[in-house]
């Protein structure tokens, strides 16, 4: 039994190893760019839509309502990067059901590398959004001497972010594998059931997640400067 | 004893007392938001929507005490790093 899919190695050649992870995560990011791609090239805006135009169409519409729901500002800056995430994470969660497919997101490095993004994202908007002193001066509210326990915060809630996500995708496909042992025919498929609505759960927790603590860095006291700062914004756009 | 047998021995027995002891508080966290908020939608079915979403991420973060208590336990059981240094240094 495999307890992270980097242990499957494809092709090894001086010591560039090409494991499962890597090329399910490129089967992954194929399926998305060339599907989304395909979808739409022939996009119309007739009456009656391509059915796969329709599901695109909720699809971002969906993410737009929940980001703006968190966030409460203008969902447009922040889509690209949360949806990549939701997306990312759903698609290679649904297709664990897919016979040989192994999970990208059930390997540690992987979900190591989207909690390191929401950390370096966390930043990046912070600063574009309240500047360099805006945001430095978050570290140090509401006094100087939280400033170790402010980043001590930072760092802990990147490690949770991708031990959440490792560990309930890898639950998922260890309980299935344990479960064949035991009991081969109906019961895993119920697992397997469980672990699809999981997984979803766990793509939208992720991006939600990220989402929270992007919306911290921007915004230091939610009911003040919603009043101050959110007529600006709105003649600068 | 000699200490594979100790290692091994240690690893199950810790592996067990981590997921049993470990799944009690979130077992007990995750009952008393959902009772929580299910009380709360019974009050306010309006806000049934925002509930739920402020359920789910909150059910998710109180799980994940649960999951690293399930990380350890995988870890000791089949990626043990004493065990495979014991194992590795042995001759033969």
């Amino acid at each position: 039994m495999h307890i992270t899919p980097d242990e499957i190695v494809f092709w090894q050649w001086n010591g560039v190893s090409l494991n499962a992870t890597i090329v399910f995560t490129w089967v992954v990011m194929a399926l998305l760019a060339i599907g989304a791609r395909l979808i739409t090239l022939r996009i119309s805006d007739d009456e009656r839509l391509p059915r796969w135009q329709n599901f695109l169409e909720v699809l971002v519409t969906g993410m737009r309502e929940q980001i703006r729901d968190v966030s409460h500002t203008d969902p447009k800056q922040y889509l690209p990067f949360i949806g990549t995430l939701f997306l990312f994470i759903a698609t290679s969660n649904i297709l664990m059901i897919v016979p040989g497919f192994q999970p990208p997101t059930g390997s540690l490095s992987t979900t190591t590398a989207l909690a390191i993004c929401v950390l370096l994202a966390v930043p990046i908007y912070g600063v574009a959004d309240r500047g360099f002193g805006g945001y430095l001066r978050k570290y140090i509210q509401p006094t100087f001497f939280m400033l170790p326990f402010n980043i001590i915060g930072e760092v802990s809630r990147t490690l949770a972010l991708a031990i959440r996500l490792y560990g309930n995708v890898m639950s998922g496909t260890i309980i299935v594998g344990i479960l064949i042992g035991i009991a081969p025919f109906i019961f895993p498929v119920v697992m397997q059931l469980l672990g699809l609505l999981t997984g979803l759960i766990q793509a939208y927790i992720f991006a939600v997640l990220a989402m929270v603590y992007i919306a911290s860095a921007t915004r230091i006291h939610a009911g003040e400067e919603d009043r101050s700062s959110t007529p600006d914004k709105k003649e600068s756009l | 004893m000699d200490s594979v047998s100790v290692i091994g021995a240690v690893s199950i027995i810790t592996a067990g007392l981590t997921i049993a002891i470990g799944s009690i508080g979130p077992a007990l966290g995750e009952a008393r938001t959902a009772a929580q908020a299910l009380a709360a939608i019974a009050q306010q079915p309006d806000e049934a929507n925002t509930i739920t979403r402020t359920l789910f991420v909150s059910l998710a973060m109180i799980e994940s005490t649960a999951i690293y208590c399930f990380v350890v336990t995988m870890i000791l059981i089949f990626a043990n790093p004493f065990w495979d240094h014991v194992i590795a240094s042995t001759p033969g």
